[in-house]
């Protein structure tokens, strides 16, 4: 395994392997955010094994795959596979699941079996149907005034075909696949929208096959959708999304096969995979990692403002914490222990809500306002619980414990106007008055 | 004539879901529908609506099928069914609503985004226009389903137990708005699950048990007579039910 | 007579098949049927690293290999439906496509590292050449056979009480994550023998269609696995026959096909639940509800005037039940070569004797039901048919004669 000296490379061929493969994936990807969206990945799948013996047979009479009559066959048996497995599922009984399997296993057998059976001078293998040929399809060929492989002026037309699918057909898939009952009874056929879907999928499957082969089709139908599916939240970027990574999947297949010289298809597959990966860690909202920091961020603003909380308390109960401070390991154990208690007592100081020496934390001026807010939402809450729940005093306390980081100042406003400015909570304790920072007036009392 | 359902019977393997079910309603009016788990309420508007096939019998809807008056159907179907994964917004789900209007192809524009809008406005849920669905809470999901229901704009509504799982508070919007929509003169159907609420919410009622036991207008039809024949012994909800009809009896 | 390799064959692919129809029969009713192609296509990076890290065919090491990754893809199905957004189909369609493509790199790269041998070798792993089976291959082939038959008779109420209904085991305490835990290492196992035999794109086959096909038969559990095993069997036996004959075809593909004759015989032809029976029974089932309706129409409009009879015409009928006269036709010429009705020269039809004593019945049956389920409204799931024409016949004597007494009453009984 050795690394090629990149300027050695063909260029035409780099750029027409990359550009052939960006533009099967690109079909795939679109349609397969339906599939993904609608649960039926498994039936695209389906799909994609059963066009075989079709291929087979138009390859046998016509000596090429993607071919127009090809197409329409294709969209035909794709419709066909759709309606047979709903059929044994619907009137059979058959598990929908395996009836699918059902399907697809035996045409796609059927397809190898054709295959090994035509004679031998007959150029299709099965390395063939599993991988496509994607090292090979890039055989230069005039069109337009210009040199381009044999198959892409109809990869170019399945994708203005499939382009304009979606876009025509925007607002019948969205509400097809988000509501199927509602659709129908407005007179937009959802089974119609879902058969001219899996139409559209065998043809795109039929035109990738010479690239991609049958059997990794299925990965550029589902894996792009499901990364897109996990970065955003809208419909419209999910698509765009899921383009980007089929395009990035084949660039990397290229430079896969280039350095490891296992063929595109396999790596396109993987490459898909490890951006799915990828986005599984770290996509914004959705990734792993991105929940447990939000999580973390969370637990440590809870901590601080407990910590804040704790040491206001501290001063109430006796008039010396004012200038004597009060241990750090006390506090942290009032607080909560944990990374993220730890992580607070710095993060306070630096925001200069805390003053620290020898080991012992005093309140500052901004600090001890923060903490009389958040003791002031916790009082008010549990007059509320109180008055309005008759709830017993020992009920109280672990409520408002978990609420009163999330009572913003309009909240508390509300609060204490709807019960009257009260001054004390049910077990007795003064509710305190902030005082605002600019300009001395205190909200809570006038 | 509104809605005319004729002989209907709906079966699933044999077993009757809804048997010879003969209803008419002749003018615009809220109608709810009752009866016990599996009665099959749910059943009956989708075999109105065309969504279930018919064993036998046949329904009109304003004179015609109910594949021709598409237009003039809204549907608030249940809420299990929903994938809240899906990528789309509020108003998103509000402007489905109106696809209904515009036919195959075309985009929703201007137009209906701002009537999407106002109806979001209605249901109090302006200011969640751009969240996706499912950060939303229950009774706000629902209210947004029903946004949708008013942005078809139709002439006749079927809802699927809409107050299910929802709280109080939503309940009292739901119904502000299903008493607006019956002052513009249409009709609604409401499968309803809360025996003790029919009588102050609905002017017709609909009581079914896989049979039509009774349908007519609340005062005359919603007895204890014939929520004995609806529901059989359960004695508890008939309890509460006739003690609401007691206390309405007695206001009056 | 057939050679000794032909038989090894053949032994190995019939306790395959059998295996799978067996242990098949648990994943398809557990909704796992395709859980098993997506452990048959991750299975292959596992044969295909096994062979480059001992640097030779060596059935055992590409085996456990097969199983690791196998086990591996699984988990990670598990993983991405637990931890992300991504759906369980989404999730094994992931895996299944970027393991075998991964699969399929190395597979490629070991062809062009490695000698001419390979390429076949591995390429009998992807599509299956049970033709190569050895006879120490057939020693791993029936012990893996031999557990699942095993497994199944010993834990036999256990699988279906989890197959079926795996909350309700938990509760009475079974362990029913381990039970699960075991089926699917069975699942694995039949998956990973299976491999050299069926290839990894069509291995799901064998644990699916003569499962699917079973179900077709029986009702029962206990006779599914019989007939699965069965089917399975035959499934194996057959295709490794006719491929012997055919030996440009990887063995593969031809015992799905046969598998799939199997399938395609049985959801047609079986006695209850195959298509053309239950068409039948279905266009009878039709026409039972249409007479019925007709002969209560004819029953009700002449019961106004009852003793005196009238004839009736095709349209009132219609008029009365929600059938066009074109449907009713057909009926009505039934009942006219029946003589329980006489055409009239202006078309319209009159009872015979006969034919009022059927729209009685009829309509009794009717009334009887309808009088029931009013009394006994929380009953009418229990009872209600629709191809029972009379109470009579669900309904015991005492019940059926307080309703008739009631509809006596009224004057309702015919």
């Amino acid at each position: 395994m050795s690394w090629p000296d990149l300027a050695t490379l063909d260029a035409s061929q780099a750029f027409w392997t990359i550009v052939v493969g960006a533009i099967s994936n690109t079909c795939c990807a679109v349609l397969g955010c339906y599939l993904v969206l609608r649960r039926l990945s498994l039936l695209g799948d389906a799909i994609s094994h059963a066009i075989l013996p079709g291929i087979v047979v138009a390859f046998l009479l016509t000596g090429q795959t993607a071919s127009w009559p090809m197409l329409l066959g294709a969209a035909t048996v794709g419709v066909l596979t759709t309606v047979v497995t709903h059929a044994l599922h619907a009137s059979g009984n058959v598990p929908e699941d395996a009836s699918m399997g059902v399907v697809f296993t035996s045409l796609f057998a059927l397809g190898v079996v054709l295959i090994a059976l035509a004679p031998s001078n007959v150029d299709l293998d099965l390395d063939c149907v599993l991988m496509g040929r994607l090292e090979e399809v890039t055989f230069p060929e005039p069109w337009l005034g210009f040199e381009v492989p044999l198959k892409f002026p109809s990869l170019l037309a399945v994708l203005g075909a499939t382009a304009a699918f979606v876009a025509l057909f925007w607002k019948e898939l969205k509400i097809a696949s988000f509501d199927p009952a509602l659709a129908t009874a407005m007179g937009i056929s959802a089974a119609v929208v879902h058969y001219l879907l899996m139409g559209m999928v065998a043809v795109v499957t039929v035109a990738a096959f010479d690239a991609v082969g049958s059997v990794l089709v299925i990965a550029m139908l589902i894996v792009p959708a499901a990364t897109a599916h996990l970065l955003t939240d809208r419909l419209g970027w999910m698509v765009g999304w899921a383009v980007v990574v089929a395009i990035i999947s084949a660039v990397l297949g290229y430079l896969g096969d280039v350095y490891f010289d296992t063929g595109v298809a396999g790596m396109m597959a993987v490459g898909a995979g490890s951006q799915l990966l990828l986005a599984v860690f770290l996509a914004p909202r959705h990734g792993l990692l991105s929940k447990l920091w939000h999580r973390f961020m969370l637990a440590l603003r809870i901590v601080s403002e407990d910590l804040l909380a704790v040491l206001y308390r501290f001063e109430e109960a006796t008039s010396e914490t004012r200038t004597a401070g009060v241990p750090w390991n006390l506090c942290r154990r009032v607080a909560g222990g944990g990374l993220a208690a730890w992580l607070a007592a710095p993060l306070l100081w630096w925001r200069g809500e805390l003053r620290v020496a020898a080991g012992r934390l005093w309140l500052t001026q901004q600090g001890r306002r923060n903490a009389q807010s958040l003791v002031r939402s916790h009082r008010l809450w549990e007059v509320f619980l109180g008055e309005y729940f008759q709830l017993p005093l020992d009920h109280l306390h672990e409520s408002a414990e978990r609420i009163e980081h999330f009572i913003g100042p309009k909240l508390q406003e509300r609060l204490a106007s709807d019960l009257h400015q009260p001054g004390r909570d049910p077990h007795g304790k003064e509710i305190p008055v902030v005082k605002d920072a600019d300009n001395d007036t205190s909200r809570g009392r006038e | 004539m509104i809605l005319d359902v004729h002989n209907v019977t709906v079966a699933y393997h044999r077993k009757p879901v809804l048997w010879d079910i003969d209803l008419t309603l002749q003018r615009p009016s809220l109608v709810g529908i009752v009866g016990p788990n599996g009665a099959g309420k749910s059943t009956l508007i989708k075999a109105i609506l065309g969504l279930v096939p018919l064993a036998s019998g046949r329904v009109t809807l304003f004179g015609q099928s109910c594949q021709k008056q598409r237009r003039l159907i809204g549907y608030v179907p249940q809420r299990e069914s929903v994938d809240w994964d899906f990528p789309v917004s509020v108003l998103d789900v509000v402007l489905m609503g109106t696809y209904g209007g515009l036919g195959w192809f075309r985009r929703p524009r201007r137009a209906q985004r701002d009537w999407a809008l106002e109806c979001l406005r209605r249901v109090g849920l302006a200011d969640l226009a751009g969240r996706q669905i499912g950060q939303l809470s229950g009774g706000q999901q629902q209210r947004t389903f029903l946004a949708r229901a008013i942005a078809q704009r139709a002439e006749i509504y079927f809802m699927d137990e809409p107050m299910a799982g929802v709280d109080a508070a939503t309940e009292r919007v739901v119904f502000e708005l299903l008493g607006e929509l019956r002052e513009q003169g249409k009709t609604v159907l409401v499968v309803h699950h809360d025996l003790r609420t029919v009588a102050e919410y609905f002017e017709q009622v609909v009581m079914l048990n896989m049979r039509l036991v009774a349908a007519g207008p609340t005062c005359t039809t919603f007895t204890h007579d014939n929520l004995a024949k609806t529901y059989g012994g359960r004695l508890g909800i008939l309890d509460d039910a006739a003690e609401a009809l007691a206390a309405r009896e007695r206001s009056v | 007579m057939i050679d000794y390799n032909t038989a090894v064959v053949l032994a190995g692919t019939s306790m395959l098949g059998a295996g799978a129809g067996l242990i098949g029969t648990f994943a398809v009713l557990r909704g796992r049927a395709l859980l098993g192609d997506a452990l048959g296509h991750a299975a292959l990076p596992g044969v295909c690293l096994g062979f480059l890290l001992l640097g030779r065919r060596s059935l055992a090491a590409m085996l456990v290999g097969a199983w690791l990754s196998g086990v591996l893809g699984i988990l990670v199905v598990a993983g991405l439906r637990r931890a992300t957004r991504i759906k369980e189909d989404a999730a094994i369609g992931i895996v299944l496509s970027v393991f075998f493509g991964a699969g399929l790199a190395l597979s490629r790269y070991i062809q062009t590292q490695a000698t001419q041998g390979s390429k076949a070798g591995l390429d009998s792993y992807i599509f299956g050449k049970a033709a190569g089976m050895l006879q120490g291959d057939l020693l791993w082939i029936s012990a893996a056979a031999l557990a699942a038959l095993l497994a199944v008779v010993a834990l036999f109420k256990e699988f279906r009480l989890v197959t079926f209904d795996g909350g309700f085991a938990r509760v009475q305490g079974w362990p029913a994550a381990s039970l699960d835990l075991l089926l699917m290492g069975l699942v694995s196992l039949i998956v990973v023998i299976g491999l050299p035999a069926v290839g990894a794109v069509l291995v799901a086959a064998l644990l699916i269609l003569p499962a699917a096909a079973a179900r077709f038969w029986t009702e029962r559990l206990g006779m599914m696995l019989v007939v699965a095993g069965s089917f399975g069997l035959v499934m194996g036996a057959a295709g490794t026959a006719i491929s012997a004959h055919v030996s440009r075809a990887p063995t593969g593909p031809i015992i799905v096909l046969v598998g799939t004759c199997l399938f395609g015989a049985s959801a047609l032809f079986a006695p209850r639940r195959g298509a053309v029976a239950r068409w039948i029974d279905h266009v009878r089932f039709r026409r039972r509800l249409r007479g019925q309706a007709m002969w209560r129409a004819v029953y009700e409009l002449i019961e106004p005037r009852f003793p005196a009879i009238r004839p009736i015409a095709i349209d009132e009928l219609a008029h009365r039940t929600s059938y066009t006269p074109a449907q009713l036709r057909r009926v009505l010429r039934q009942a006219e070569m029946n003589d329980l009705l006489i055409r009239r020269p202006d078309g319209r039809y009159l009872p015979t004797a006969a034919g009022l004593a059927q729209a009685a019945r009829v309509t009794r049956g009717y009334r009887l039901w309808e009088r029931f389920l009013t009394e006994q409204p929380e009953l009418t799931s229990t009872f209600a048919r629709l191809d029972v024409e009379s109470a009579d016949s669900a309904l015991s004597h005492e019940i059926v004669a307080e309703l008739e007494a009631a509809l006596r009453a009224e004057g309702r009984l015919p």
